[in-house]
């Protein structure tokens, strides 16, 4: 099982910009989403999910909301700012470019 | 690129800053509803309510450290711990308020003295001349000692050797000269006459400074044309401002000077008080106008032994101060050649050819003042460096000892996780309070200080003024006395905090036995650094004191008290014979008065007059004062042999003098003065002459109390050889001198109304000439006793605190039977320890700074073994008094109840 801490630096944050794109999320959810998408391959550890949160949104990247969660429940809601959406964009590019480069080494490799 | 995002950011860091609760209070619910949501999956999935809450319990893992991490991710918890170690270390100080006042105090006196005697510094030393460029300004002088006729500066200049440098150089774009020092000048007519300080300048003059009219305009050069037939005026903001109330009208208008009323152009800016540091002018006049307020004397201008003139000039572009020096050195001897004096002696001629002229830094402009006060002040300057080091030693030792106290609280703060960077952080907030407030109430006790400084140094005609206001640099120093000092005092605790095993020091809290060595080493090591400190400035305050004692108790030859001087205001065309004599008659008239002697020469202060005096056998310099009968009598000066001068010795009876001891043994050794000869060479205006000895006078000081007696002639006024004078006097009286002051002023009104007067004590000149002495006594005496005063604290901080921390030991010692004296000699043994070795080590820096304050002691050493031992005496006899309260306490200490004690 892999834990947060063997995650790739900065690859959480991908992480939680990507599952919030669709929309907006509060953080159990946002957890919840990144277990059942990656077929429980990828276990968050919440004590690293809510600083992440936290740290996205003061730079801007997310704005948050209190709003009623669909059992009536007062939750945080997590949002993309547009500049969270332009970052997203960027952090995609740049995982596609370093998995590559990281494949292309494995390949050199087995050869 | 995202200006929402950038608002976004500070939306949040603004909210987390100001509604920390409510930013709290939201983290707490997010996590407490994810840890609800995460149950019910688990009891979705099949979970017992119970081992559902435990699971989701395990996998959000510590709550209080999310928060922590989620705290940090705002990125303000540096300034909220910074605010609330602020707040905390208030409340600590707070409740410790004596520890908090004698920590203020010690600041405010060390720092307020620093800035203080810095801010005199400053303005004596480091100021700029209120000019453009001040920077590109030179003032030219003669190399080395210079200084010929009638000055003995090096950069005073005759007008004719300002005429040949303007002339000839061309490292200047310009040069100007003004009359050094002012003069002072009569203004206004009749009863409201009043004597006004006159800065005469060149046309020069303002332009090559640039300083603009605050009103009308400023002199031109042709305003100074030689011989101006109706000079103008220019008046000083000052001026200004007190006479003609600021009006603009002013301009245009007339002025008296010296009975000529001459017309108002302009008004200098504010802020300028003329090249000169320290005095100020009220007004300027071109120098052409000396002429004519003098009655057509063109000397002035003509004499080439007249050095009257400070010059200035302002680097051409491109040129620096070296250049110009060079190239003044090498156009010199054309000049010395142009201007070679005449009248004089062969030695003194090739002198004058000899002499260089150099250009030297004149941004700060000339200053007598820096001349004289410069040494002292920076001595000053030290003193008050050291006593703000005990002040500092003493506040570390006080906050060592309350961070022992509190050690307990730190080893408990340090298990419970505390971060030792923030323990010191804590005691070095504690220490910036304190310097803040030191510093803000230390610069309000400067500016009082430095003001009180400065009216002490004002002598009785001369009004200083100093720009005191406050500047970036005086803040700026007091920044960094203050800054030095907060690291100073605060790094000791803080790091020892940070240090401490909280194990350990648990433990040691609960009982100690023994005091801790390694601990006291260092509050230890700092009463050495207080006593030893302590004693250099103890030792340089009696140093001082003692050489102004001397100074004051001295036998100068003559007796002061009781004594005036008077200076009647006779124009040269209206001091013939006749006058004199009815002037003298008039004032010896007078019932208060009972003697009185005219003279040329107040002595102490007030110039010197030397001729070359040459016997078949001697050739040597001698200072010439001449005088009427009844000069010695009226000073009590004891005449040893021979008589006084008499009314036979006049203008044309044979030339006689009255000689003191020295010039007697100089020239005639081992005879009797009395009616041998001795002749002058040939001076301008002083042609050679021969006189008879018929008198002997026992040695006077002559131009300073602090220097030797020189070689002195006294000559009858009446053979004055520059014509008829006798318009100074010394007066003496048994009555007080305002009764005297008052009778002889209106004795002298009714017989001649028009004539100006002014009076002062003889002991005034005398203290005014003892000005610095009286300073470095004064101040010296009072950082000395400051010194000893907190080493005594210190001192007693220390000894209290370890006996209270050896309490148990004292306790048990005297439940085995020691008596009340042996516990007094324990703790005094301790502090004599303490006291012996700083006295040793500060008797040892006395002896290396000796040589600092030589030059500004009189008739005394430096290493004066006796007033280091008086200075070493009184330290210990402070020492013991701060040690004796301790021991006391400790002797009274109840065996029982120190044992039952913690």
């Amino acid at each position: 099982m892999s834990k947060p801490s063997d995650l790739l630096q900065g690859t959480l944050d991908l992480l939680v910009l990507r599952t919030l794109a669709p929309g907006p999320m509060h953080g159990w959810a946002v957890a919840a989403r990144i277990e059942q998408v990656s077929q429980e391959v990828l276990q968050v550890t919440q004590g690293a999910l809510y600083p992440a949160l936290h740290r996205l949104e003061q730079q801007g990247w997310l704005r948050a909301e209190w709003r009623k969660t669909e059992t009536g429940r007062d939750a945080k809601f997590y949002a993309l700012t547009r500049a969270g959406r332009a970052q997203l964009d960027k952090e995609l590019a740049q995982w596609e470019r370093l998995s590559h480069a990281v494949g292309l080494v494995i390949r050199m490799a087995e050869e | 690129m995202h200006p929402q995002r950038w608002l976004d950011i500070l939306r949040l860091r603004a909210r987390s800053l100001v509604r920390r609760g409510a930013v709290e209070g939201e983290l707490e619910r997010e996590l407490e509803l994810h840890l609800e949501l995460e149950v019910e999956k688990n009891v979705r999935l099949g979970m017992p309510p119970e081992a559902a809450r435990l699971a989701a319990r395990r996998r959000l893992g510590g709550v209080a450290q999310i928060q922590e991490e989620c705290r940090d991710v705002r990125r303000t918890s540096y300034l909220e711990n910074l605010i609330r170690d602020f707040e905390y270390a208030a409340r600590m100080l707070s409740k410790a308020p004596a520890f908090t006042l004698a920590a203020v105090a010690t600041l405010v006196l060390g720092i307020g003295a620093n800035t203080a005697i810095f801010q005199l510094l400053d303005a004596v030393r480091l100021r700029s001349l209120p000019a453009a460029e001040p920077r590109r300004l030179a003032l030219i002088q003669i190399q080395g000692k210079g200084g010929f006729g009638i000055s003995q500066y090096s950069d005073n200049l005759t007008y004719p050797l300002f005429e040949q440098i303007r002339e000839h150089q061309w490292a200047f774009s310009s040069v100007f000269a003004w009359n050094s020092g002012y003069t002072k000048a009569r203004i206004g007519r009749g009863a409201q006459a009043r004597r006004a300080t006159v800065l005469g300048v060149s046309g020069e003059f303002f332009s090559t400074l640039g300083v603009a009219p605050a009103a009308g305009r400023l002199f031109r050069p042709e305003d100074d044309a030689r011989g101006c037939a109706a000079p103008t005026v220019v008046l000083s903001y000052a001026f200004w401002r007190s006479e003609f109330g600021g009006e603009l009208s002013a301009v245009g208008r007339r002025l008296t000077v010296m009975d000529h009323a001459l017309e108002i152009i302009g008004v200098a800016p504010a802020g300028f008080t003329g090249p000169e540091v320290g005095p100020h002018f009220d007004i300027s006049l071109p120098l052409c106008s000396i002429t004519v307020l003098h009655h057509g004397d063109t000397a002035p201008f003509e004499r080439r032994d007249y050095s009257w003139l400070s010059v200035m000039g302002r680097l051409r572009p491109g040129w620096t101060l070296a250049q110009a020096s060079a190239h003044l050195r090498a156009i010199s001897p054309g000049l010395m050649q142009a201007t070679v004096i005449s009248g004089y002696s062969r030695s003194s001629v090739e002198r004058y050819l000899e002499f260089r002229l150099e250009a030297v830094q004149g941004a700060m402009g000339v200053s007598r003042l820096r001349d004289r006060y410069d040494r002292s002040l920076w001595l000053l300057l030290g003193l008050t460096g050291l006593v703000l080091l005990i002040g500092c030693a003493n506040l570390s030792n006080l906050m060592l000892a309350r961070a022992g106290v509190r050690r307990r609280e730190f080893a408990v703060r340090l298990a419970l996780g505390a971060g030792r960077g923030r323990l010191i952080r804590q005691t070095l907030m504690e220490g910036l309070l304190l310097a803040a407030a030191g510093a803000s109430l230390g610069l309000i006790l400067a500016a009082a200080l430095s003001r009180g400084i400065l009216r002490f140094l004002e002598t009785g005609g001369n009004r200083l003024d100093l720009n005191l206001a406050l500047d970036w640099r005086l803040l700026a120093f007091t920044a960094a006395v203050a800054g030095l000092t907060c690291v100073l005092l605060s790094l000791a605790p803080a790091v020892r905090a940070a240090r401490s095993q909280p194990a350990a020091a648990m433990k040691a809290g609960a009982r100690g036995l023994t005091a801790d060595r390694t601990r006291f080493g260092f509050q230890r090591l700092l009463v050495v650094i207080q006593v030893s400190v302590s004693l250099v400035l103890v030792a340089g305050a009696f140093l001082f004191v003692a050489s102004f004692r001397r100074l004051v108790t001295m036998d100068p030859g003559f007796r002061a008290q009781g004594v005036m001087e008077a200076t009647f205001e006779l124009d040269r065309q209206e001091r013939d014979e006749a006058v004199l004599r009815q002037l003298m008659a008039e004032v010896r008239a007078t019932p208060q008065v009972e003697t009185a002697a005219s003279t040329t020469n107040f002595l102490i202060g007030s110039g010197m007059w030397s001729l070359v005096a040459r016997t078949d056998a001697m050739v040597r310099d001698a200072r010439f004062t001449w005088v009427s009968p009844g000069f010695f009598a009226t000073l009590r000066t004891p005449m040893l042999a021979g008589r006084d001068f008499t009314a036979n010795d006049s203008r044309t009876s044979p030339k006689v003098a009255i000689v003191n001891e020295i010039f007697a043994q100089m020239f005639f050794p081992g005879a009797d003065p009395i009616g041998k000869a001795f002749r002058t060479l040939r001076e301008p205006d002083y042609p050679e002459a021969q006189y008879e000895v018929i008198g002997l006078i026992k040695n006077t000081r002559y131009f300073a109390l602090q220097e030797a007696e020189p070689a002195m002639v006294y000559v009858p006024i009446t053979q004055f050889p520059l014509g008829a004078d006798g318009s100074m006097m010394f007066i003496r009286s048994s009555a007080p001198l305002a009764t005297v002051e008052a009778a002889v002023r209106r004795r002298i009104e009714a017989w001649r109304p028009e004539t100006g007067m002014q009076f002062q004590a003889f002991e005034r000149r005398i203290a005014d000439s003892l000005m610095r002495e009286r300073l470095l006594a004064a101040l010296s005496g009072f950082f000395g006793g400051l010194a000893a005063l907190l080493a005594m604290i210190g001192l007693y901080g220390v000894l209290a605190y370890n006996t209270m921390r050896r309490r148990n030991e004292i306790g048990i010692r005297m439940a085995l039977g020691a008596t009340r004296s042996q516990i007094v000699g324990l703790v005094l043994r301790e502090a004599a320890t303490l006291v012996l070795v700083g006295l040793a080590i500060g008797l040892a820096g006395s002896l290396a700074l000796a040589q600092t304050a030589a030059s500004l002691l009189f008739g005394i050493s430096a290493r004066d073994p006796g007033q280091l031992a008086a200075a070493a005496a009184a330290l210990s006899a402070a020492a013991a008094l701060g040690s004796l309260l301790p021991a006391r306490r400790a002797a009274r200490l109840d065996p029982m109840n120190a044992l039952r004690d913690e």
